[in-house]
């Protein structure tokens, strides 16, 4: 049981870890802003308290010495400056080392643990007496001058927003002994959303009044997802100077409650303000209660204001849960996901076959069902597979530290743009992603963008840009990745290219050719192999990663201005519109994405080509690749062949098939471990009738044939 | 399932190939299907038959004749594709094995298995865990993590290349 909480604390914390981060880099740029800086503070404050809960002391102790300067930083006394952005983000880093058990660094640990003590000038003389006046001020104006946390998000508890009704009483000695009430407010109100109405009823008069005695109580009505324990916690040391009651008025729990609270009248009665009797009396009237209860004089008139926030509160408190019911979230495991796609992919299998069936049966009754059938799947399908749609943003996040930090260490100026981070794939297409993304990235900061000098000489600004976004189009997602910096050098890439044997020497290569060669295998112009890029993985490697995941990848560039990679992947690695085709009996599907048309290859076109494998397409000439004689087919062509012609990236290339036999939906299955090296095709499938159709994997079929011929 | 610690279980499935009997460890086989429809996958060792869709999972199945090097034989009504589970590299891949007939399972105890005779059987020794005593008969029993170990796989790599 507690190894699931220390998971769930594990996954939360690794949320607010990325959230940190996230935070700490924003801060670094507006280091004036507050919010950010009370963002990280509950973060850390989070992170330790409930670290400590679940054993992870280390985690605990560590943290606290980094939000104690954050709570200093908090109210102003040590300002935000790079060295502590610097500091906090290795903290960061340490923190999740900590959490995952893996490379720990204890020597580090100690180290930042001490740069952080050192941040905190000197020990805080305990509680001044000398309050500022406008710090007292807490209630008796309406705004108070903390506002409350944002939205509960950051702070994630398993609890639900509870409203609490606590009536504060202090001892009127309670100054004297150190305690500041306007300490123990802020506390309260950082708790969450809330109202707080002083009492000044008992304040005498000027001549009776004693400057250091307390003379004010409070009603607060507080709504936080803390917990109860969370409020007495706050008054945990003054516990014996004052009086203290916390009533839970709306628990939270129940989602169906009416928006409407209990009336003021009630609201009173419930608090003991007035009784049953003159509520009654009260009653009889004809005015708004409130109104009524004043100028009867039975309940002085703050008590009446306090009772109205109370329903306020809790109104809104409600109105708020009623609008965010759908749009709560649950915790799901990735696997549960894709066994759920998994069974989805099985379901459109079965509707195929149903479909199927149904169609020979000729009755329209079940065509219909299967009509209905097939509609519900579809819906079902979608939604579904977009449960494991997340936004390309949370990488995106990440790729900013890359860049923070990486240019320090090259000591260039880089700046990291990004938009469109809300576009949503595949999570493991995200994951997936990751790793090319970063490779590319790197090569943009160490080979594209210049020195601060370099650009400086070259009437450049000299900071240098990189610009990520992400965007939909059609059924795929593009990414590019563009920086400002020198450009790639067409000359050295195509000697370069001569020189490794790729291309011959006297090739007439159009600028994206050339361009293009940087992805073939074992391929690199960097002249010094740096720390950063260049480390024998080269753009293959990237290459064949976003092959695997379907896409493609290609480059332009301008020398001196700079290069921009585009990436295309398919929305989603599980199903694919596909066309369906039989090659010697066997069925195959063809992504339907890059299917342009369908033309017929007769005995009479062959021979016209006299042994070339192009066919005339309107007046075009397209290469066309004859599929049985890739796949070794031993029966007897058809007579009249079929020619797909596809694009690949900007060409035209005709797959040659008996048949085409029409569209289907793909549910891509893996070949397994025995044939996962067979090149030429990516997957499996299973068709209506339950037999199994290979998917091809076209661009390297149309690669392999290319090279045969060179 | 009780047959999860099959490991140790003195259980073998035999199975026909020509006029030869093979035992497997019964721990090592999930089920027994028909014959069915087999998708070809180009480019591949000739034994390997092909892929078939096992109730939604694509999974290799594997000619054992072609494997021993025995001749092809016709496809019968009694041909059958045991669907084991092997060990590769550590992970566990499903892998269907085309056999003439299935037999019955049988119960050998240590004492009736002999260890594999040095020489001459036409298979690799590698192969063969031991020789199971059956009255009169001996029954191969393989070691099916063998048949398909890592050298094979470089077999498919390097004739799909």
């Amino acid at each position: 049981m507690l190894d699931q909480q220390k998971e769930i604390f594990r996954e939360e914390a690794a949320e607010l870890l990325s959230d940190l981060e996230d935070s700490l880099l924003e801060l670094e740029e507006s280091p004036e802003d507050m919010d950010l800086v009370a963002k990280v503070f509950r973060s850390m404050h989070t992170i330790k308290g409930s670290g400590a809960m679940f054993g992870f002391d280390d985690i605990a102790a560590f943290t606290h010495e980094v939000e104690t300067v954050y709570d200093l930083v908090r109210n102003g006394e040590v300002p935000v400056t790079k060295e502590l952005v610097s500091k906090s983000l290795a903290a960061r880093d340490h923190i999740s080392s900590l959490l995952s058990g893996e490379d720990i660094d204890e020597a580090r640990g100690e180290e930042l643990v001490t740069a952080f003590q050192q941040m905190v000038p000197g020990q805080q003389p305990a509680a001044p007496v000398e309050t500022a006046p406008e710090d007292l001020g807490y209630g008796l104006f309406d705004d108070a001058p903390v506002e409350p946390p944002a939205p509960v998000a950051e702070a994630p508890s398993a609890n639900a927003d509870a409203t609490y009704r606590i009536s504060l009483k202090l001892d009127r000695h309670i100054i004297n002994t150190g305690t500041r009430p306007d300490g123990l407010l802020r506390e309260l109100a950082e708790l969450g959303p809330h109202q707080m109405v002083a009492h000044t009823g008992d304040i005498p008069s000027l001549d009776q009044l004693a400057p250091e005695e307390c003379y004010l109580h409070w009603d607060i009505i507080l709504t936080t997802d803390q917990g109860l324990n969370a409020i007495k916690d706050v008054f945990i040391f003054v516990e014996d100077d004052i009086e203290l009651k916390i009533d839970v008025i709306d628990d939270g729990e129940d989602p169906d409650a009416d928006v409407d609270y209990m009336r003021i009248g009630e609201i009173l009665l419930a608090r003991g303000d007035i009784t049953q009797q003159e509520l009654d009396e009260i009653l009889g009237q004809n005015k708004p209660i409130g109104q009524k209860l004043i100028d009867s004089n039975v309940v002085p008139q703050e008590k009446i204001e306090s009772a109205l926030k109370e329903q306020e509160m809790v109104r809104a408190a409600r109105t708020q849960r009623k609008a965010q019911e759908t749009a709560t979230s649950v915790r799901v495991p990735a696997e549960r996901l894709d066994y759920l796609v998994d069974m989805v992919g099985e379901l459109v299998t079965v509707q195929a076959r149903l479909s199927q069936a149904a169609g020979m049966r000729e009755d329209s009754e079940l065509v219909a069902i299967a009509e209905e059938v097939e509609r519900l799947t579809a819906e079902l399908r979608d939604n579904s597979l977009s449960m494991r749609m997340l936004p390309i943003g949370t990488t995106f996040s990440k790729f900013k530290r890359l860049v923070r930090d990486l240019s320090n260490e090259l000591g260039k100026d880089i700046e990291l743009k990004t938009s469109g981070a809300e576009t949503e794939l595949d999570k493991t297409v995200i994951e997936k992603l990751n790793d090319p993304m970063v490779h590319l990235i790197r090569n943009s900061l160490d080979h594209g963008i210049e020195a601060p000098d370099v650009r400086a000489a070259a009437g450049k600004q000299a900071t240098g840009t990189v610009l990520l976004t992400a965007a939909h189009s059609g059924d795929s997602v593009e990414i590019t990745i563009q920086d400002d910096g020198k450009g790639l050098d067409r000359d050295a890439i195509f000697e370069k290219g001569v020189e490794k044997g790729l291309i011959s020497a006297d090739a007439k290569l159009s600028d994206t050719e050339i361009y293009n060669l940087i992805f073939a295998p074992g391929f690199s112009t960097a002249k010094v192999v740096s720390n950063v890029s260049g480390r024998g993985v080269g753009m293959d490697v990237v290459k064949r990663s976003i092959d695997s995941l379907r896409g493609s990848i290609s480059i332009d560039s301008q020398q001196g201005v700079g290069s921009t990679i585009s990436i295309r992947i398919p929305l989603t690695l599980a199903i694919v519109e596909s066309l369906l085709v039989s090659v010697d009996n066997e069925s195959y599907a063809l992504p339907l994405s890059i299917v342009e048309e369908c033309v017929e290859l007769t005995r009479q076109d062959i021979a016209n080509a006299h042994g070339r494998h192009l066919v005339n397409v309107r007046d075009q000439i397209v290469p066309y690749i004859p599929l049985r004689q890739e796949f070794e087919a031993i029966s007897e062509p058809p007579d009249v062949e079929q020619v797909v012609i596809t694009n690949l990236n900007g060409n035209r290339v005709g797959f040659v098939v008996d048949q085409v036999v029409g569209q289907h939906q793909s549910v891509i299955k893996t070949l397994g471990r025995m044939c996962k090296d067979v090149k030429g095709l990516s997957g499996a499938t299973i068709l209506g009738d339950g037999t199994v159709a290979l998917i091809l994997d076209v661009n390297h079929l149309a690669k392999k044939v290319e090279q045969e011929a060179a | 399932m009780g047959e999860t610690e099959g490991i140790d279980s003195n259980q073998y499935l035999t199975f026909k190939l020509d006029d030869e009997v093979f035992g497997l460890e019964i721990g090592k086989v999930r089920e027994v299907l028909d014959f069915t429809n087999v998708t070809r996958v180009p480019q591949t060792p000739e034994f390997m038959r092909g892929v078939i869709n096992l109730r939604g999972s694509v999974v290799p199945v594997m000619d054992l004749r072609l494997k021993f090097d025995m001749a092809q034989a016709e496809d019968t009504v009694n041909t059958c594709i045991i669907i084991t589970e092997i060990e590769m590299d550590g992970e566990t891949t499903v892998l269907g094995a085309l056999a003439d007939s299935v037999q019955e399972v049988l119960d050998l105890e240590p004492e009736q298995i002999e260890p594999a005779p040095k020489m001459g059987t036409k298979l690799p020794t590698d192969f063969i865990k031991g020789m199971g005593k059956q009255e009169e008969h001996f029954v191969i029993l393989l070691d099916i993590d063998r048949v398909f170990s890592v050298e094979e796989i470089a077999e498919v790599k390097s004739s799909a290349a």
